[in-house]
Parts: structure tokens; sequence; C-alpha cells
């Protein structure tokens, strides 16, 4: 008669479904190790690596825990039964260092919170023990960081690799007058520093990256994403996917704005609902395409909102909803996300495991569709003054003409150009301009499928003119 | 994994009246032949950590515990289906430390009480190989 071996139910799938198994008698080291040979799934359940008994596997032979016997060599002789009784164990971890004390100064600034309930001193802790990254130190980090640094977020991360503009101010309302020309991150900084002196401000004055991404965005509680381009915004969301954190996402473009908090743990992510980026240069950029003051101050307020209610636990966040913001007409539209159990990253089976090269993802940094001739400003200003009859098209719209414009050019938008090659001469030689080089680009391509040979473009555009050829125009 | 609404309000009130404590308990119930869990009711045990301190982040439910839970479910012709326990303050996914001590088949019940108050639950339950936890449905029935 052999040695009964008890088996509970959690193990019972990896022993055929049976409670109990007959094993040949010896010490139970022995009887464990038939049993684990016989049915090889059940080893890594009962041993840890090491090859001893995991600590939440209790043993018994003839109910007495073998540890007040002789333990693994207690001797089993046949008819003797021996039970495998599970322990079970748990818990929450990494355990939260206690939440830091409000001070005097800290419960005056804060006391329109401290008397809401659903802060109250408890969230206002909370809020100072939070740390929360900021992707971009622009149009959307500007409103959230202010924002956030005046509610009191104990640490602001921000990541930036970029100096003021002049261009910036219509927007970026962190920065000043006198920051033009200065880093961002300094600039941010040192504003924030002044708004609430409580609040610790970490700047990583560089750009975000698959290489250095996990390591800067681990450290921090919520990632607030207010990047410019798609590259960074799928590398802000793969990281967050990776290192379980939510991601209050944010995006504007002219007239309108996209919210919504993408968290893989609790809903959908970024790539849930744009599983590829669109072809690079379809959709324009800020710089290109143009943006309104206010806009940005409306999205990222509701990314510092939403920041601050995943700190609080309050409230319903945008999690699995993404709002539409249209500026022009004043209209919010709220649509449903649904988890993509397909997505190569937050799925069932993902794909994407690590950072990828995001540049070439996104298709940034490929070769232009199309390649033609060029001149430089200063070489057309001296070809211009030999040869009147070179003929200058300038390829902006009506209102960016209305800015500036080189004189004796002709003015044809881009989007027109098919159907006016009629009324250019193809013996002539064209130059044609845009504002940086890129749509006149496009307007060569036109122009040589046309049959167009002597065509060259003007390269920097309007703004390369301005800096080397006539300062009078006005660079925008 | 299905439970009624009443068992889940019930290990609720267990969990948060414990807090900041962590607490356990097992959800008895059947399993049915394709696998799908149906609890119908909880059974609060005691956590074994009380005595040492560390409750607020540990829970530990001793096999004599254990035995004796088995054999009253199964004298009422059901069976230990499955795991609850609180997490307070943090969220409702499994910790490293619950990984290292799951027990395989078993769904486990997490329950994130944030400031005594419930954020939420979810369920997960341990993958063959032991590396990870996947979350499983939670099918709120009412009665």
């Amino acid at each position: 008669m052999p040695v009964l071996v008890h088996v509970p139910t959690p193990l019972r799938p990896y022993v055929d479904g049976r409670d109990a198994v007959a094993i040949e008698h010896g010490t139970v080291a022995e009887v464990l190790e038939r049993l684990t040979s016989e049915y090889g799934r059940l080893k890594a359940h009962l041993f840890q690596e090491d090859g001893r008994l995991r600590s939440f596997v209790n043993v018994y032979l003839n109910d007495r825990d073998i540890r007040e016997l002789d333990r693994e060599h207690t001797r089993a002789v046949d008819g003797d039964e021996i039970s495998i009784v599970p322990s079970i164990a748990g818990g929450a971890a990494p355990v939260r260092t206690p939440l830091p004390q409000l001070t005097h100064d800290e419960i005056l600034r804060y006391s329109r919170h401290l008397i809401l309930p659903e802060v109250g001193p408890e969230g206002q802790r909370r809020l100072k023990a939070a740390r929360v990254a900021l992707i971009g130190a622009g149009g959307l980090g500007s409103p959230a960081s202010l924002y956030l640094a005046a509610a009191g977020v104990g640490t602001l991360g921000l990541v930036d690799f970029d100096l003021v503009d002049a261009t910036n101010l219509q927007r970026q309302i962190v920065h000043g007058t006198g920051a033009v020309g200065t880093s961002k991150v300094d600039s941010a900084d040192q504003r924030l520093r002044d708004l609430n002196p409580h609040v610790q401000v970490e700047t990583f004055d560089t750009r975000l990256t698959s290489g250095n991404a996990l390591e800067i965005l681990r450290d921090f509680d919520v990632v607030l994403d207010g990047s410019d381009n798609f590259p960074t915004r799928y590398l802000v969301n793969d990281a967050c996917v990776m290192l379980g954190k939510p991601n209050a996402y944010g995006s504007i473009f002219r007239f309108e704005g996209q919210a919504s908090v993408f968290y893989a743990e609790a809903g959908p992510c970024y790539r849930c609902l744009f599983r590829e980026p669109p072809p690079p240069g379809l959709v324009p950029s800020c710089a290109e395409g143009g943006v309104l003051g206010v806009l940005p101050g409306i999205i990222g307020s509701i990314q510092a909102l939403e920041t601050m209610k995943l700190i609080l636990g309050k409230g319903s966040t945008l999690i699995g909803r993404l709002i539409l913001f249209d500026a022009l007409n004043l209209t919010f539209r709220e649509l449903k996300l649904r988890k993509d159990p397909q997505c190569p990253v937050c799925g069932e089976h993902p794909t994407v495991t690590e950072l990828i090269d995001y540049e070439a993802f996104c298709g940034v940094g490929a070769a232009p569709a199309y390649e033609g001739p060029e001149v430089t400003a200063t070489q057309l200003a001296q070809e211009l003054e030999k040869n009147p009859e070179l003929v200058l098209i300038d390829v902006r719209e009506p209102h960016e003409w209305e800015i500036c414009h080189i004189e004796g050019a002709t003015l044809i938008p881009l989007g027109q150009l098919p159907e006016r090659l009629n009324q250019l001469d193809g013996h002539q030689e064209i130059v044609t301009h845009c504002h940086r080089g890129m749509r006149s680009m496009q307007a060569l391509a036109i122009l040589r499928a046309a049959g167009f040979s002597r065509v060259r473009s003007l390269n920097g555009g309007i703004d390369a003119w301005s800096a080397h050829v006539d300062p009078s125009v006005p660079r925008y | 994994m299905q439970i009624a609404r009443s068992v889940l309000a019930a290990i609720r009130r267990h969990l948060v009246a414990a807090y900041p404590a962590e607490a356990c308990g097992f959800l008895v119930g059947t399993r049915r032949a394709n696998g799908e869990v149906v609890v119908s009711h909880e059974l609060p045990i005691t956590n074994r950590r009380v005595a040492d301190g560390a409750a607020r982040k540990r829970y530990l439910i001793s096999p004599d515990d254990f035995l004796s839970a088995e054999h009253d479910a199964t004298a009422s012709g059901l069976q230990i289906v499955g795991v609850y326990h609180s997490h307070p303050d943090v969220a409702a996914r499994p910790s490293l430390y619950d990984q290292e001590h799951a027990w395989p088949w078993y769904p486990y019940l997490i329950v994130s009480v944030m400031g005594g108050a419930v954020r939420d639950e979810r369920v997960w339950e341990l993958n063959d190989d032991r590396r990870a936890f996947a979350e499983q449905l939670l099918q709120i029935e009412e009665q």
C-alpha cells in the first residue's frame, strides 16, 4: 500500500483533476520528488527555483505539520497520508510612505481645497505626495504646470529640450518676454517656484527618447502629455503602458483640441484609438498650421484637472472617453473609447514589448516625397537683378501673403496650382516659394509633372529671404 | 467570475471596516465544468499578520484556517473557489508579493480601499507560468 498524497483544489488541474495521488513510500522529499516528476507542471507551484518548498506550501503527514517533525526528511511509510495544505498570503505593495504633513503656511494657502470634502486635508496631503511628469513646457504644459503647481502637487517633472522663442509667447503663458532665448524648463522652473515655493520642480532639459523615457518616467505617478508631435505621443503612450502609469493626454491644432486619460490598467491606451500614426506631413504641426492662443489654456487645464482627480481618486476621469473641443463654435463632444484586445501594446497579446524607434515608426526623418532643384535666397536676389523675366510664384495662402510677401511675386496658393497652370509659361524660368520650403517642394512636383522643366524652389522660403536678403520683410 | 451584488457589498463592508489594515477572506461557491466561477458567499478570515504588526500591507491565512474553511464549505456542498483581500491606499492590481505567493486556479479579488472608501475592485488569476496575473471579468449579478 503506497503513500496517499492529498492535493488541494487549486493544484488539482495539474494532477488530472484528482484529489489524491498514490506514490511509492520514502521521505517526504522523495515522495514529492516522485509526484512532481510524474506531474511536471506541479513543480513550479510547490518549489522555488532553488528547489526549496515555497513558503506558502504546507505539508502535513497524517495531520501533523512536517515542520514539527523531521521536515522534508520525515519518513512516510505505506498507508501514511501526506496533505499539501495552502496558506494564503499576499498584500499591497509597494508600500506608500505615510502622507506628508501640511505646514501652517500650506494650510492657509490651500484653504479653499481643504474645505472641500472631496479634497480635505487627506486629499491635499495626497497632492503634496504626488509626482507628476509634464512632457513639454509649451502650449499645454504652460497652463497645466501653472495650475498643478498652484494646487500644491508636490513634485513636477518638466521635460523639454527647446528654447523659448518669441512665437511661443502668444500661448505659452508660463514663459515671459524676458525668457526668450533661454531654456524652456529653466524659464518654467523659475515661474513655478515663484508661484508656489512649496513645490519641487525637477527639470529634464532633454528630448524624451526611447533611451531615457522609462528611466525618467519611472519615478512619477502621473504623466501629462503636452507634446506636439506624433513620435513623442506614441513614445509617451507606450512608456506609460509599460510602466503602468496613467497618461493625461491633450493635443491641439488651430481651433480644435482633444483630451483623454489613457491608462491601460483601467481602460484603453492611445494605440487602442490610433493604432498607426498618420502619414508624415498629412497633419500639420502648430508651427505650420497655426493655433489659437487661448485653446491650449482650455485643453491643458483639462489635463491638469484630470491629473488632480487621478491623484485624489475622486470623480469620473476621462479614462475610456475622448473629449473633442471646437473653440470656434464652442462645442464639446465626447466619444466613448474601448480597449482594443488586439492593441499591439496593451492588448492580450502585445507585440510591442519594449520601446521602439518612434521617429522611424512615424516616418519622420524619411526622405521627402519629392526633391527638386533649389536656389538660396541670396542667389535668387542676384538672379532677379540680372534677369527681370524670372517668374517668382508664392504658393502660400492669401492670409499669409497679407502678413508679408516678396515684391514682384505672384500668389498662386498650392491648392489652386493644378488648375492655374495655364497662367504660366513653360519656357520661362520659374522659382516657387512658400513660408519655409515644404509646400514649395510640393509645387515643384506638380510643375515638373505638368512638363515644366526650368523650375526651382526657394530654399528656406520667405523666412530665409527675410533673414538673408530683405529684413524689412517680417518673419512669422 | 460571477458574484452576487449582496456578496460583493458584504466583502466591501468587511474590508472598509478593517481599513487602514489589510483584510482577507475566501470566496465560496461553485466552479462549473467550463471553469466559470460562481461566488455564492464570502467567508471573512482573520488576517494572521495583525499579530506581527504588518497588516497594513500584508495578509496571511493560516493552513489551519484554510482546512477548517474548506471543511465547512464542503459540508454545505460548496467549495473554496477564490480569495479576496484589500489593498489599502493602493490600486487594485496584484503586487509582486501577491504574485510570488499566489496559488494558480483561484481567482483573486482585490479591492482598493482609498482613504477608507472603496475605489474599485478587480479580479486576477495567476498565469500557469507564475510570471503574471491575467485580469478576469468581474460579473456582478443582481438578485
